[in-house]
């Protein structure tokens, strides 16, 4: 019988990763001349600048739109395109301005990733700290904060992701513990102590807000000021769920090797607009450096040594899905990504999980 | 006491760069700036262990390449999160068209 994970940051699967090294692994790397990768690295605010125009713009309208129409039908467009804006497209805006790598500018960097944290009810300096985490440690069983699907996978809970109901019913009050001034014991081990104090005052800079919006709210005896703000935390997060799941769900687990356990996605312009690129995961997480807008660049040139990227979201999500359903009963079972033959090999001595034995159980 | 060692040649690192230098069983980091000035840290992040070789120079900014946490090579400062212990620096000079780090 297949030893069951403990996704807890301090438990049993924490000390086995630290005691089998492969907490703070060396990392496998596709081999990019340095001249080349410097090329890639190069920041540039003017395309961040760009796309950040017609975010705060497309924001603004259809916030005014849902103003304008309240109360009628036509009301629903604009809903649609706010809450995509404000509950989706603002986690590739945080990512991307965390990791500082959208604007050359840091402060710009810095404004953007307060303002979509906030969008998102994330503590800026708690996920700062986790996504720092989940680079070190991507996927590895106790050491990486950020794993959205653990196994056995459970699928309901997959399912309301999609809603956001289940992010919000987490985050809200995550705020409010840390508003409080309590870290759990998990945050406590990826933020450094002298950073704790940060992430509380943030959390309260957030809960403030969010407690005047409520007294707006109340003052105007309207549900404008919630629907504008907060509340699309809940109705716009699908898109940021549909895009992100394909990351790492149903990949291996505890390897060393992105293209073993991060995906990379084709998807239509629209939605690279909203997800800043992020369907080009492996390149990203190879190296973290470079810029969204320079992934379609470094995927050109490394994709002979990655596995062959999926078409597009259905046919990804097609491929995922027996596997989710294999691993309600064989949690050991992952899918593994065949490399084209112009790749490097994978280390077998680090990845070869016995799945076999875990499906003939 | 001062133990100056030869890390590289001058034309080994182009303007705004970073070359990696392991000597004795450490490794530094030799930094080129923009003003044409040589300047050495230790080549490990602060953080966790990345060689800021592989990483980007900006002006006076040296990015590792693992978290993208940010030091002045100039002076080590640690620039924020994901880093917050400062970075070691050595003293530079150049001789002969050779880039000496003072190690001791």
């Amino acid at each position: 019988m297949a030893k069951k994970r403990d996704y807890s940051l301090v438990g049993e699967s924490t000390r086995t990763a630290i005691e089998t090294g492969l907490a703070s692994a060396e990392w496998y790397h596709t081999d990019v001349a340095r001249k080349t990768m410097k090329e890639l690295m190069q920041r540039s605010d003017g395309p961040a600048i760009r796309d950040t125009i017609i975010w705060i713009a497309a924001i603004l309208g259809s916030a005014a739109g849902i103003v304008w129409f309240w109360g009628s039908w036509w009301i629903v467009p604009f809903l649609f395109v706010y809450g995509v804006l404000y509950g989706s497209s603002s986690d590739s805006r945080w990512h991307e301005c965390g990791h500082g790598t959208a604007f050359r500018t840091r402060w710009m960097n810095d404004v953007v990733y307060h303002i979509a944290s906030f969008m998102l009810m994330r503590n800026p300096v708690q996920w700062r700290w986790s996504h720092a985490r989940h680079h070190t440690d991507t996927i590895i069983v106790g050491r990486d904060a950020e794993i959205a699907v653990m196994r056995p996978p459970d699928l309901i809970k997959a399912a309301l992701a999609f809603t956001g109901i289940l992010d919000f019913r987490y985050s809200l009050p995550t705020l409010v513990r840390q508003a409080f001034g309590t870290l759990s014991d998990d945050e406590k081990s990826y933020i450094p102590e002298m950073e704790q104090h940060k992430a509380v005052t943030a959390a309260r800079w957030h809960m403030v807000v969010y407690v005047a919006m409520i007294a707006i709210a109340i003052a105007l005896r309207s549900w404008i000021p919630l629907v504008l703000i907060g509340l699309p935390r809940l109705y716009g997060t699908w898109h940021m769920v549909t895009t992100g799941l394909l990351q790492h769900i149903g990949l291996a687990d505890n390897v060393t090797d992105h293209r073993l356990n991060t995906r990379t996605v084709y998807m239509n312009p629209i939605s690279r607009f909203i997800y800043w690129n992020m369907n080009y995961h492996v390149e990203h997480h190879m190296f973290p450096m470079v810029p969204y807008h320079a992934l379609p660049k470094l995927h050109e040139l490394i994709k002979h040594d990655l596995p062959v990227p999926n078409p597009s979201m259905w046919h990804a999500y097609r491929e995922v899905w027996p596997v989710l359903l294999r691993q309600l009963k064989y949690e050991d079972f992952y899918l593994k990504r065949e490399l084209p033959p112009t790749a490097k090999p994978y280390r077998g001595e680090f990845h070869d999980l016995d799945i076999t034995a875990a499906a003939a159980e | 006491m001062a133990d100056w060692v030869e890390a590289c040649a001058v034309d080994d690192v182009d303007e705004e760069d970073v070359i990696r230098f392991d000597h004795g069983g450490r490794t530094f980091a030799i930094y080129r700036s923009p003003e044409d000035a040589f300047f050495a840290t230790d080549g490990f992040c602060t953080h966790e262990k990345a060689h800021l070789a592989d990483g980007l120079v900006m002006d006076d900014i040296i990015e590792c390449p693992k978290h993208n946490g940010r030091f002045n090579y100039k002076t080590g400062e640690a620039k924020g999160a994901p880093v917050c212990v400062n970075l070691k620096t050595y003293p530079v000079k150049v001789e002969a068209g050779k880039v000496m780090i003072d190690i001791g």
